[in-house]
């Protein structure tokens, strides 16, 4: 949080970019947006990065302080194609699934009464949830958007 | 944000407030003597795979439910409630409100605790209460449960980080619990370790100073939501649950029996069983087609064998209202290997039905209901497709159920035998 002090010219400055950069990125960010949305979520969560490249994309390891680990997988062109997640419990998915969220919300709300997995295959977004409470894990993706090269199974 | 146990001490003359539950709903009342739930010995309750209580606007397949009683703390003021759904898969009892009528049950000694637990496909939010839980003789006293209900228990606003971890939404109604509530029996006894010290606790526990200003707090153990069998004052080590072989077109009902303790009683003796160990989080591996699936797990509270992919099995997902079941051609039949983490293995064999043609009749108790189960929890760095055993699995069979660090003649738990 930014507080309100008394502040040098300099310090003035840099606070004013820092809050320009903060309105700058998406609110909601991730699945379907751009690489830099990443931040955008690291910074909700307060979590940790690390970034691994292959030939066909790249992919994006956040670890929140809560110890949920979250892979975002980013193509070549820049776009977040899909995201996996698992820990002790369940991490911000409105966050992660940025527009498609509702979307997920509507698909669930047509299950009828089950206490199990969730596996989910709409038009333009797949969402799979699994495991038992304190372990859970769970992918989603944009079929229409994987890269060449890439399986949905390489998201995990 | 989180609140330090400083913060809650400073709650804790709330711990004395009692909350009062509202409206009545499908549960057989009694004040007085507690009834002891409809088994017929000192540790068993009868199970019913019936299809769920009335009210909740269709038939929950494969789910076998229990009735629970509930008394205020130290007192003969006691509630029945029927149907709730007995759950290998989670930890601690957590009653829908509506459920619970007229109990009027203490907070705990944290004060306005409130919980937001989280299940694969929805959550549960409520506040966490002191109850006495008796089933059958045995009898858990002032144990933490969660009661569930977000309109009048006085914890109306659920938090946004609830909402947000979970496209489910909230199971907090008949309609969407398919229950009046949860028994999570599994090898564990409390819900969330890691929100003890975790940096955002897991997004699990809240401390409520009012109903709309629940922030994340840290929780001891002590206080979280408990397994109650664990807290009995014996017989506390696991549960068997026995339900009786099924025709392979299902049947109307079925009803069973489950068992408290483990070798504690004539009843309850493993017998030749084998005990599968388990991992840390509470799983085992399923072989099946000479590859591994680590990750896998015993869950009564699922309705359904829910395992692998389409693509690894070749039967196709229903689709439509029953996505997440599979629907192959024609009955198939899959043989695998349970390993515990110790080597000791079994053989299980089951078939898969076509989902769609189970579900369009008016049966409650299928042995081959099948689903996808593509990604589950194998250890912090690792998923994969798993073999989640769920009810199905549970008919024609003894499965012991051990808890964690209690002594058994087999050893400790955590682990499972069948």
């Amino acid at each position: 949080m930014v507080g309100l002090r008394e502040t040098s010219p300099r310090s003035f400055q840099l606070c004013c970019i820092v809050m320009l950069l903060i309105v700058a990125l998406p609110a909601w960010a991730a699945l379907g947006g751009d690489e830099s949305s990443i931040h955008a979520d690291q910074a909700k969560m307060g979590a940790s990065v690390r970034i691994t490249r292959t030939a066909t994309h790249a992919v994006h390891e956040l670890q929140t302080p809560g110890g949920q680990m979250i892979r975002e997988y980013v193509s070549p062109s820049g776009t977040v194609f899909g995201i996996a997640w698992q820990g002790a419990s369940k991490p911000d998915l409105k966050q992660l699934l940025g527009d498609h969220f509702e979307e997920v919300q509507q698909a669930m709300q047509r299950r009828g009464v089950k206490r199990g997995p969730v596996v989910i295959n709409e038009p333009d977004v797949a969402f799979e949830m699994g495991g038992h409470m304190r372990a859970f894990a769970g992918r989603a993706y944009l079929p229409q958007l994987l890269p060449p090269g890439v399986q949905a199974d390489a998201i995990r | 944000m989180r609140l330090m146990l400083s913060r809650f001490f400073a709650l804790a003359s709330l711990a004395t407030l009692m909350f009062a539950f509202g409206c009545g709903s499908t549960t057989s009342s009694s004040s007085g003597t507690a009834p002891t739930g409809g088994g017929s010995a000192q540790n068993s309750v009868a199970l019913a795979v019936d299809g769920g209580p009335a009210g909740i606007g269709g038939i929950y397949q494969d789910a076998a439910f229990a009735s629970v009683t509930l008394c205020v703390p130290g007192t003969t003021n006691c509630q029945t409630i029927d149907h709730v759904l007995v759950d290998t898969g989670s930890y601690g009892l957590r009653i829908l409100k509506s459920g619970s009528a007229p109990l009027t049950l203490p907070l705990t000694q944290e004060g306005t605790l409130a919980e937001c637990a989280q299940f694969e496909s929805f959550f549960t939010w409520g506040p966490v209460m002191m109850a006495d839980v008796k089933m059958a003789g045995e009898v858990a006293s002032n144990v933490p449960i969660q009661v569930i209900g977000d309109t009048d228990t006085g914890f109306g606003d659920i938090p946004t980080a609830c909402q947000d971890s979970s496209p489910g939404g909230a199971a907090d109604t008949l309609q969407t619990l398919g229950a009046n509530g949860l028994l999570g029996v599994g090898s564990f006894i409390r819900d969330c370790p890691a929100c003890v010290t975790s940096a955002n606790n897991q997004g699990f526990y809240y401390s409520c100073p009012t109903a709309s200003t629940c922030t994340q707090a840290n929780v001891p153990l002590a206080q979280q939501v408990a397994n109650p069998v664990a807290m009995f004052a014996s017989d506390n080590n696991g549960v068997l649950i026995q339900l009786p072989a099924i025709s392979s077109s299902g049947q109307a009902t079925a009803t069973g029996t489950m068992f408290f303790g483990i070798g504690t009683q004539s009843n309850n003796a493993l017998g030749s069983a084998t005990v599968f160990q388990l991992d840390e989080y509470g799983d085992f591996t399923t072989v099946y087609n000479g590859q591994s699936y680590p990750g896998s797990f015993l869950d009564s509270g699922s309705n359904g064998i829910f395992f692998l992919t389409t693509a690894l099995t070749g039967m196709p997902d229903c689709g439509g209202d029953n996505t997440g079941f599979y629907c192959p051609a024609a009955t198939t039949p899959f043989t695998t290997t349970t390993e515990g983490t110790t080597g000791t293995s079994e053989t299980v064999a089951f078939n898969a039905a076509n989902a769609n043609t189970l579900l369009s009749g008016t049966n409650a108790a299928f042995n081959n209901l099948t689903g996808d189960q593509p990604t589950c929890f194998v250890n912090t760095t690792t998923t994969g497709p798993c073999f989640d055993w769920g009810l199905p699995f549970f008919f024609g069979r003894k499965v012991f159920t051990a808890i964690e660090g209690q002594p058994t003649p087999a050893g400790p738990g955590p682990y499972w035998a069948y």
